[in-house]
């Protein structure tokens, strides 16, 4: 589904998109397709292939890994971007705790979008080092 | 139900046939919904294939022909091809009009026609729907109203130009220069019927343009449509623009339009007429008034896997607004659900549903006995209609259950089975990753849990030799073995 038009200015304020001018901005949002989750309803599932790169415009999602919750994710936070990077499937379930609104990139598209904006794929490679800085911190 | 497109017409048979009162309201004056009046130049972009090698009356043939309703009956079956003249395997929208109306007089669906839905309210456990010829109340409303209000984005001036659906005979644009804001299919549709009579077309909007044959989905630009992009390409006279629309001026007799690349370089582009090609959204008049949850450019209601709002329970939908229960959407690529071909089965998929939890009326199950399984199972993803358009969408489900046996759950939402517990149990679904043919998927829920396998595809898009039966015997191994009892 295409964009609703205030995810420009939803988006403007999130880290990952930091870096970016209106017209870029605007660009990027007609990229993307937008999704609507019902509470308690999974968006991505565990060991399922052909999934995405997600970023959350409104609501809240949790991690869960067989059947245990592990972590939750708000607006602005992103998932899926192991399993589309990687091409494998993914490792946890998403579900969201809200109703939940997301911005989509099929998983095929994400490197093609990562190397046309550098500044967006050095934001999400600053957000994987912190995950893995805290996962480090977590098994210390 | 409100509404008598395709969506309305083939709910209302669907639930007729499984004895649900209902009635179906409609503000037009006779069947066919959108289809009365719009594509703008007169031609579906949707197939209908005559000679196929497979009996028109058979539910196979659907897969070739994506514009006639589903019946139960083979008489009232692909009544299409009989309605067309030949000269296009594409129909004219007069004879898409004429097929809607041939099916619902011939199976006998009748609508209160020339009632307006105006509100909605809810009144314990019921809805009651304000109308031009007074109240109607039900615990459950189907909206079947299409996706068909025309949008113009928030872009200064542009509510000042016509929209699609406004477009003047085509012979007034002769020599002049067009601005099209919008590069989907409804753009392309007007640059073509423009390109003999448009001295200069121009369409534009932020993203580059899909072409569906590079995708190998319905995204994207249709091949009927792809001349002006080659024009573009051999720079013949349509110029194709990657900007955003700042602003559309009145400009004496004309208009400039101002533009901005990603680059953030400004273009201001003269013209003698700009048409805002900008999509359209869903009429739900006060329905978000009760709590209805939207999303997206279209304000489509998000919707459960069985088409229900997901966010006020008893409003369901049919027709292309199904497409907001979007489903898996695997490797990016959408349900047919805002197509006829695609939509038409969502309809017979939700009256079993509304008929088994709203009406206490159970489905039938046939039994299958454990030799036919595996033929039964590839013959369905080789041939099945509900499987070709609705790719990893609609699944084919049969139980196996050590006590009962095996049988057939019929056709259901892939999302509603991966998501819901249950019985040992295999959906079967032909799936597409946007790079080659079709191949059939396989999910085996087995003690609660569920594991995906695809097979390989087919260049003939066969799936039913000696190699796909082995391969497939394997992947079922977990729930053959040992087979279940009763046949």
């Amino acid at each position: 589904m295409a964009v609703r038009d205030d995810v420009v200015n939803t988006i403007a304020a999130f880290s990952l998109f930091a870096d970016l001018t209106g017209p870029q901005l605007e660009e990027v949002a007609h990229l993307f397709d937008e999704s609507f989750f019902g509470q308690g309803e999974r968006i991505l599932r565990q060991g399922v292939s052909g999934s995405g790169f997600y970023v959350i415009l409104e609501g809240t999602a949790g991690i869960r890994v067989d059947n245990v919750d592990r972590s939750v994710l708000k607006a602005g936070d992103y998932f899926g971007e192991i399993s589309s990077l990687l091409g494998e499937v993914p490792v946890s379930d998403i579900v969201a705790e809200t109703p939940l609104r997301c911005l989509v990139l099929p998983a095929g598209q994400l490197e093609g979008f990562l190397t046309k904006h550098p500044r967006i794929m050095y934001r999400l490679l600053q957000g994987e080092a912190r995950k893995l800085k805290n996962t480090t911190k977590w098994l210390s | 139900m409100v509404g008598s497109g395709p969506g309305g017409l083939q709910l209302s048979y669907s639930l007729t046939r499984l004895g649900i009162e209902h009635a179906v309201l409609s503000d037009d004056p006779a069947p066919g919904g959108m289809f009365r009046r719009w594509p703008v130049f007169q031609r579906m972009l949707s197939w209908t294939k005559p000679f196929t090698g497979v009996d028109q009356h058979e539910p196979a043939y659907e897969r070739f022909d994506w514009n006639s309703l589903l019946a139960d009956e083979a008489p009232n079956r692909a009544v299409m091809p009989a309605l067309m003249d030949g000269t296009s395997y594409f129909p004219s929208r007069p004879e898409m009009q004429k097929g809607l109306e041939t099916f619902a007089e011939r199976t006998g669906i009748r609508v209160r026609y020339g009632t307006r839905w105006e509100s909605t309210r809810r009144e314990g456990d019921d809805f009651v729907l304000a109308t031009s010829a007074g109240e109607y109340r039900a615990p459950v409303v189907v909206f079947a109203v299409g996706v068909a209000q025309p949008y113009r984005p928030p872009i200064p001036g542009l509510d000042q130009v016509p929209h699609y659906g406004d477009f003047r005979p085509v012979e007034t644009y002769k020599d002049r220069r067009v601005f099209i804001v919008g590069k989907q299919n409804s753009g392309f549709e007007i640059a073509t019927g423009l390109l003999p009579w448009a001295r200069q077309l121009v369409l534009a909007s932020p993203s580059p343009t899909k072409l569906s044959v590079n995708t190998h989905t319905l995204v994207g630009v249709r091949a009927r449509y792809v001349q002006p992009y080659e024009d573009a390409a051999l720079a013949g006279g349509v110029v194709l623009l990657d900007t955003t629309i700042e602003e559309v001026k009145k400009d004496g007799t004309g208009y400039l339009v101002r533009t901005r690349n990603a680059a953030g370089e400004e273009l201001s582009v003269p013209a003698d007429d700009v048409i805002a090609a900008t999509g359209f959204v869903t009429p739900l008049r006060d329905l978000p008034g009760l709590g209805m949850a939207t999303f997206g450019q279209s304000r489509l209601p998000a919707q459960t896997p069985f088409w229900e709002s997901a966010t006020v329970p008893g409003i369901f939908f049919a027709g292309t607004i199904t497409q907001g229960a979007a489903g898996l959407k695997k490797h990016g690529i959408p349900s047919n659900s805002g197509a006829v071909q695609g939509h038409r089965y969502n309809a017979r998929v939700l009256a079993r549903h509304l008929a088994e939890k709203r009406f206490g009326i159970p489905a039938t199950r046939e039994r299958l006995d454990a030799a036919s399984l595996l033929p039964y199972l590839l013959e369905q993803v080789s041939h099945g209609p509900e499987l070709w358009h609705q790719r990893a969408y609609l699944a084919r489900v049969i139980t196996l259950d050590r006590d009962t046996g095996i049988s057939n759950d019929g056709i259901v939402p892939l999302q509603s089975f991966l998501d819901s517990a249950g019985s040992d149990a295999v959906a079967a679904t032909l799936e597409s990753n946007g790079q080659g043919n079709p191949y059939p998927v396989f999910y085996v829920r087995k003690d609660g849990s569920v594991t995906e396998h695809a097979l390989a595809p087919h260049p003939m898009l066969d799936f039913t030799g000696r190699d796909y039966q082995d391969e497939l015997r394997a992947r079922l191994e977990p729930l053959l073995s040992p087979a279940p009892s009763p046949t």
